[in-house]
């Protein structure tokens, strides 16, 4: 079905293109841009969201389903994908209320697939809902946004990938996912003090690249000992576990 | 002249609660080369509206055999896009239609689908006079001023 190299990438967008899949990116001509994969059963959200990170230099593939995000990923058989290797998805962010697969069970399949464990995955969702938002997080989501999701919110998550691309070596990386996982404060992007996130969004530079464990409240970091995203350090605060 | 209309017109959308700043955060991600875009999008949300809306009605339409779980999905959807593109009052409809529809509250389904069939319309046809407007300002040579609500 695919040949065995990257040019599969592009022969899946094409099936994609063919079955009518949301909007899709054109070949890679700058391997450092970051790749998002965004997976929406609304038409409207997954217009939005894909502006909303093209807008911030991300290349966005959506798809309106879980098992088409699987699909794309090559996950959605039970060979190894060793073919996959190139296939670059810096971030992927689902919503949580689909048909069929929700985000949750789409979260669930990529961290227990070799290729993609380590891939963030952001979970979106109309229901700011504690358990459900425990959940995601205790899955290995890295981060929960809250519908309607803004500017702010994709710049934040933005600025958290690349910082993650540049300074990590693979083994870091790992690192900073594993160790979210274990992260359970929730995070929400509706914050009472709008302006807050966006001082923070200029302000902000680093997330640590080690957890806020789930005691724990210091990260232990080489880098700067900035607080994991304003959201969270209100939640922390507010007592809002 | 276009330009204070516009400005006064837009203001008054979110003054009496047609638009929230959700809106707003569309605005932001027009630009030169995506200068249609909230056109685009609203134009999408509205199809979505007809298609929900009428999915509803014929679920409401089968008295005695209701189909609420249908209704309930249909309105989940349609709160999420009117909340996406900051359609406040539509979204705020879809609330208490779905409060009716969790208490499978026949009555007060039926009678809040017609108000969100008639809200929607009536947004549409805002939307409409603004992008006119708009319009009406380009061909003018004019730029579509910023408008801080």
């Amino acid at each position: 079905m695919a040949a065995r190299d990257g040019g599969v990438s592009c022969l899946r967008r094409t099936e994609m293109i063919g079955i009518g899949i949301g909007e899709l990116e054109s070949p890679p001509s700058d391997s450092d841009q970051v790749h998002v994969l965004a997976v929406d059963d609304s038409l409207v959200d997954r217009i939005v969201i894909e502006r909303l990170l093209r807008i911030t230099s991300c290349k966005v593939t959506a798809v309106d389903s879980g098992w088409r995000a699987l699909q794309f990923l090559g996950l959605d058989d039970d060979k190894a994908s060793v073919e996959f290797d190139r296939l670059k998805v810096d971030l992927i962010i689902t919503d949580y209320c689909m048909p069929g697969m929700t985000g949750y069970e789409l979260l669930k399949k990529i961290k227990e697939s070799t290729s993609f464990r380590e891939v963030p995955v952001v979970i979106m969702s109309s229901e700011n809902v504690m358990t459900r938002i425990d959940r995601c997080l205790e899955e290995g989501a890295e981060d929960f946004l809250l519908k309607p999701v803004k500017l702010a919110d994709v710049k934040r998550l933005r600025s958290y990938l690349t910082r993650d691309v540049k300074v990590s070596a693979d083994g870091n990386k790992r690192k900073l996912v594993e160790d979210l996982s274990n992260f359970s404060s929730p995070v929400t992007t509706s914050p009472p003090p709008l302006s807050t996130s966006t001082s923070m969004e200029s302000s902000e530079s680093t997330r640590p690249s080690s957890p806020v464990g789930f005691i724990s409240s210091s990260p232990e970091s080489s880098t700067s000992p900035v607080d994991s995203p304003i959201r969270r350090r209100e939640m922390k605060s507010l007592g809002l576990d | 002249m276009e330009k204070r209309q516009f400005r006064d017109y837009t203001i008054s959308l979110y003054h009496q609660g047609f638009l929230d700043d959700q809106f707003t955060e569309l605005k932001k991600l027009q630009d030169e080369c995506s200068p249609d875009f909230v056109a685009e999008v609203v134009s999408l949300f509205f199809e979505d509206c007809e298609k929900l809306i009428s999915n509803m009605a014929r679920a409401l339409d089968q008295t005695g055999n209701v189909d609420y779980k249908l209704v309930g999905s249909s309105v989940h959807q349609l709160k999420g896009s009117s909340s996406s593109v900051g359609a406040k009052r539509v979204k705020g409809l879809c609330v208490t239609l779905k409060e009716c529809c969790d208490s499978q509250n026949y009555e007060g389904c039926v009678r809040c689908l017609q108000q969100v069939d008639i809200e929607y319309k009536s947004l549409k046809g805002k939307l409409q006079d603004l992008f006119n407007l708009e319009q009406q300002i380009v061909q003018a040579g004019g730029r579509i001023p910023q408008v801080d609500i």
